[in-house]
């Protein structure tokens, strides 16, 4: 089994506002779509998931429902705004730039500087 | 969703965040479960994933964004909760604390009333004061006050300016009703749009009503219509008789009216003033203000200020020679009511720092107590900002609190106050609690919360958390104890700043008070005097006026001698003339010696028993067509005449061309007053007598007069008899400003007076504080040395050594503290000498005085810590440990 990695500073906030922007969805939620989806590379500490849910809500780019779940409780439901859509939006652009790049510096081979 | 929303439903929101999480918990759970775990071990390894709850919770309130109002809150109610615990220390705390700021705030109120407030003028901040000044000095200085022609010019000239102008003007009031003195004065009509001030009942002036021979009419004060005519609005086209000139009453002034400090009953138009003052160039005596004109500056009216005076300076070389025009923004001016007002504020603020360390130390002594519930605390996550903070919340409540209180205080007491204020308070309606008052308490509360707050604060960060959960009983004392000492050196090095002051005030007002007045101040009454207007008209007239009214107050029964003289001694107003001992004119615009001239008829000596020292007194053979004589004082005599006999001396004066001879020399009076004579600038005098003042000056002098009176029991009982003596046959003789001559010598110590009762409060309060102080500290500090002690009396220390141990710990502090107040009291003392009247350098006797005084205090506080200590049962202590 591979070596899990923490997440790097900043991302958390990244791929909750992705997997909230695929439909209301509450916290707990979350937490397994993280674990299922990064396929258990990316270890997300859970005690970190609500500050951040919390944070990113009192932000305004997450808003939050109370609603019935469909095994009957009441949970809290999460949906994108449109300034956390933008906001999506533009850190996800920032990752990608940031991943190309890093993988342009890594394909330099090595010893070729003639 | 809004912070408000949040701060307001924080409730609803704990449910709602404990929900969630016992959702995400449940689910977890069910998940473990479904692979396999029981379900007691499945929520106990749903809980590890997440996390202590309780601190993901706090995490969550953190993201909410409201976190510091809902710690502030929270720390509110724990700092009240914890101060009612400690009922004793929160009253002593607050009850201190709101001393210090009300007395803090009312002395603030005053001077924001008295020196800060601008006038209560339209937009006054574009006012202007007109003054002439010369380039030469002459001994007045170089200040003057306007002629009328000059105003006249700087108004036509002047287009960056609107100009106005008023002249003193008081005079008998003789219909309707009895004829009394009043405050009147003439203004130009412009004055009232130029200030913005209008008419509360009625209307002003209008501009054709400013010249001669126009309708005469006159505005009334509130007082006068108050007085005369109570209120009544049909007081409008009543007739007044002011000065001997009948009016028709136009209008009603507010209340507030005011020019400089002064109130005014009668204001009559400018341009109707008689006796050719406003042609004259060379009167300068009229108030000149000025409004800048939208856009125009003051450097633009000042450069056409001064093209008016070139121009003028080269038409009328005799009157304007050297002489231009400056503006200067009207400002009030409070007189010594400042340097007072400043220097109380200092003192009160000394007495506010005394108490501020007095709670630093107790709330730093119980911050220490607490170390281990801090400890505790700490260990539990609370981080390091947030303890300090909440130390600084409970400092922050006693102080606003405090604050509070002492706002109250100040609301309650600033106007008593201000009128206890010797002589009067200038601008003393001004005194209120405004927005910049509370602004200020408020500051002043913030910054003592700070003040005290801040060692106890500093202090919360526990850094040997273990050390300090491990002790048990005994909490870590350690470097505190430095800062405990340095508390109580500063308060006792205040105190001794305070007493040395109110030491230093007291034995002036004892030196000052024993002074001698150079007259025989029992039982002499004095009153200004005006005569009946219709009699000024003509000199002999006037002088036969005077001698007529002196006879009718001699003759009031218990009446031994009356004089006239213009200028009583220990009263406002003196009449300094240039002199010479050869011949020349002194109003020639040179520098003369001054010498203070009082004109006087004969009896003047008699009334006020001015020793007669060489030569003789003034006598009715003295009298316009006779030699022209004077009488000096000593101090005239040494300095117009050093080593020689001055008796048959020649003096000129300005007052008529011949020279007045030297008859007699005299015991000096302390003309101005007990506490100012000795510093004054100008003390030489002379007397000449009024029979021999020249007829063009009769009038004027007549209208400066004031009768003394010799009377042979207290002199207040001859005020009615001798007003109904002095009528005269016209009714409207009056006297005003009634004085005796033991209140005039009081009353010129006044100022020293007051302020030796206030700084004696001040200092007495700051003894107390300090003492207080000392006994705190040092019973906390001994109680924190039981076992110590135990050990020590266990080892064979015997219950004195202990007591001389705990006293010379505090010796050491009270000597250190003594030192930087001797050190410290440099710069009060200083001030003191430099803004009160009669305050010489300290004497060692009362400085030693001040600090025996403040030793025994001090000594006494330790005393009983110290006796305590001594009385500790080893075996006790010991067990403690």
């Amino acid at each position: 089994m591979p070596a899990k990695f923490d997440l790097p500073q900043g991302t958390l906030d990244l791929l909750i506002l992705k997997i909230v922007a695929l439909g209301p969805v509450h916290g707990y939620a979350i937490a397994q779509r993280l674990h299922q989806v990064s396929r258990d590379v990316v270890q997300v500490p859970q005690g970190s998931l609500y500050p951040a849910l919390h944070r990113l809500e009192n932000r305004g780019f997450l808003a939050a429902d109370w609603k019935d779940t469909e095994t009957g409780r009441e949970a809290k439901f999460y949906r994108l705004t449109r300034k956390g859509r933008a906001q999506l939006d533009a850190e996800a652009a920032g990752w990608r730039r940031l991943t190309e790049a890093v993988s342009l510096v890594l394909a330099l081979s090595e010893g070729g500087a003639e | 969703m809004t912070w408000w929303y949040r701060l307001t439903h924080l409730r609803k929101m704990e449910d709602q965040l404990h929900k969630e999480l016992a959702f995400h918990i449940d689910e977890l759970a069910r998940d473990l479960v479904e692979r396999g775990h029981s379900p007691a071990e499945a929520r106990r390894l749903a809980r590890i994933e997440l996390g202590g709850p309780e601190q993901v919770k706090e995490e969550c309130r953190d993201a909410r964004g409201t976190r510091w109002v809902e710690d502030c809150f929270q720390d509110v109610r724990y700092a009240i909760r914890t101060l009612r615990q400690r009922p004793g220390f929160a009253a002593v705390a607050l009850l201190s604390l709101a001393l210090g700021t009300g007395a803090t705030t009312v002395m603030f109120s005053l001077i924001d009333g008295v020196m800060l407030k601008p006038f209560a003028y339209r937009d006054p901040a574009r006012l202007l004061r007109l003054w002439e000044r010369t380039d030469f000095n002459t001994s007045w200085g170089n200040l003057w006050e306007f002629t009328y022609p000059d105003y006249l010019e700087c108004k036509r000239g002047v287009p960056a300016l609107e100009t106005a102008v008023w002249y003193y003007h008081q005079g008998t009031l003789a219909a309707p009703g009895a004829a009394e003195y009043e405050d009147g004065v003439y203004v130009s009509p412009d004055l009232f749009p130029l200030l913005g001030v209008k008419a509360a009942l009625g209307r002003t002036f209008l501009p054709e009503e400013d010249r001669p021979g126009a309708q005469p009419v006159a505005l009334i004060g509130d007082r006068l219509w108050q007085r005369r005519f109570g209120r009544r609005p049909d007081a409008l086209g009543e007739r007044l008789v002011f000065d001997g000139q009948p009016y028709t009453i136009v209008g009603v002034m507010p209340a507030n009216f005011r020019l400089e400090d002064d109130a005014f009953e009668v204001i009559t138009p400018i341009g109707r003033m008689s006796g050719g003052i406003l042609h004259e160039r060379r009167w300068h005596g009229f108030h000149v203000w000025g409004r800048l004109r939208a856009g125009a500056s003051l450097a633009r009216a000042q450069e056409e200020l001064g093209l008016v005076a070139r121009r003028l300076a080269q038409a009328y070389p005799e009157s304007n020679r050297a002489r231009t025009f400056i503006a200067e923004s009207l400002k009030p001016d409070a007189g010594d009511a400042k340097s007072t007002l400043l220097l109380l504020l200092g003192a009160v603020s000394l007495v506010l720092l005394i108490a501020c360390a007095n709670i630093a130390s107790l709330l730093l002594a119980r911050a220490i107590s607490r170390e281990r519930e801090l400890a505790m605390r700490a260990a539990l996550g609370a981080s390091r900002g947030r303890l300090a903070r909440q130390c600084l919340t409970e400092s922050a409540v006693l102080a606003i609190a405090g604050g509070a209180l002492g706002v109250i205080l100040a609301a309650i007491g600033m106007r008593p106050f201000a009128l206890l204020w010797p002589g009067g308070l200038p601008r003393v309606q001004e005194v209120q609690l405004s927005w910049r008052v509370l602004l200020f308490a408020l500051g002043v509360s913030l910054a003592s919360g700070l003040l005290f707050g801040l060692a106890p604060a500093l202090r919360a960060p526990a850094r040997y958390l273990e050390r300090a959960l491990r002790s048990r009983s005994r909490s870590l004392a350690g470097g505190t104890h430095l800062l405990h000492r340095a508390f109580v050196i500063s308060e006792i090095a205040i105190a001794v700043v305070l007493l040395v002051s109110a030491g230093l005030l007291g034995r002036t007002l004892l030196r000052l008070s024993a002074l001698d007045p150079g007259v025989d101040i029992h039982n002499v009454l004095t009153a200004r005097t005006s005569l009946s207007p219709s009699t000024l008209a003509d000199p002999e007239r006037t002088r036969a006026a005077w001698k007529d009214l002196l006879e009718q107050a001699r003759h009031v029964a218990g009446v031994e001698s009356a004089a006239m003289v213009d200028t009583v001694p220990m009263r406002e107003g003196s009449n300094p003339v240039n002199y010479s001992t050869v011949p020349a004119n002194v109003d020639d615009g040179r520098q003369y010696p001054i010498v203070l001239a009082n004109s006087a008829s004969p009896d003047y000596f008699k009334v006020t028993r001015i020793p007669l020292l060489r030569g003789r007194y003034l006598t009715e053979d003295d009298r316009r067509g006779t030699q022209s004589v004077a009488v000096i004082d000593e101090v005239m005599a040494h300095q117009a005449f050093p080593g020689r006999d001055p008796i048959g001396q020649p003096l000129w004066l300005g007052i008529a061309p011949d020279p007045a001879i030297v008859v007699g020399v005299v015991g000096h009076v302390r003309q101005w007053g007990l506490a100012a004579d000795d510093q004054s600038k100008w003390r030489a005098q002379l007397y000449y007598p009024f029979a021999q003042v020249p007829d063009t000056l009769v009038h004027r002098w007549s209208d400066l007069m004031s009768i003394v009176v010799r009377t042979s029991a207290n002199p207040l009982n001859f005020v009615e008899p001798l007003r109904k003596a002095i009528r005269g046959a016209t009714g409207d003789q009056v006297l005003y400003e009634v004085r005796t001559f033991e209140y005039l010598a009081s009353a010129s110590l006044a100022r020293q007076r007051f302020l030796v009762l206030l700084f004696g409060i001040f200092a007495g309060l700051a003894l107390l504080l300090a003492s207080i102080g000392i006994y705190g500290v040092l019973a906390y500090l001994t109680s924190q040395r039981v076992p110590e002690i135990g050990v020590r009396m266990a080892l064979g220390a015997t219950a004195p050594a202990v007591m001389r141990m705990v006293l010379g710990q505090s010796m050491i502090m009270i000597l250190a503290g003594i030192v930087l107040g001797a050190a410290g009291s440099w710069l009060p003392t200083r001030s003191l000498q430099h803004l009160v009247e009669g305050v010489r350098a300290v004497e060692p006797a009362t400085f030693a005085a001040m600090i025996a005084v403040l030793a025994i205090a001090a000594l006494f506080a330790s005393y009983l810590p110290a006796r305590r200590a001594s009385r500790i049962d080893p075996i006790k202590a010991l067990r403690q440990e």
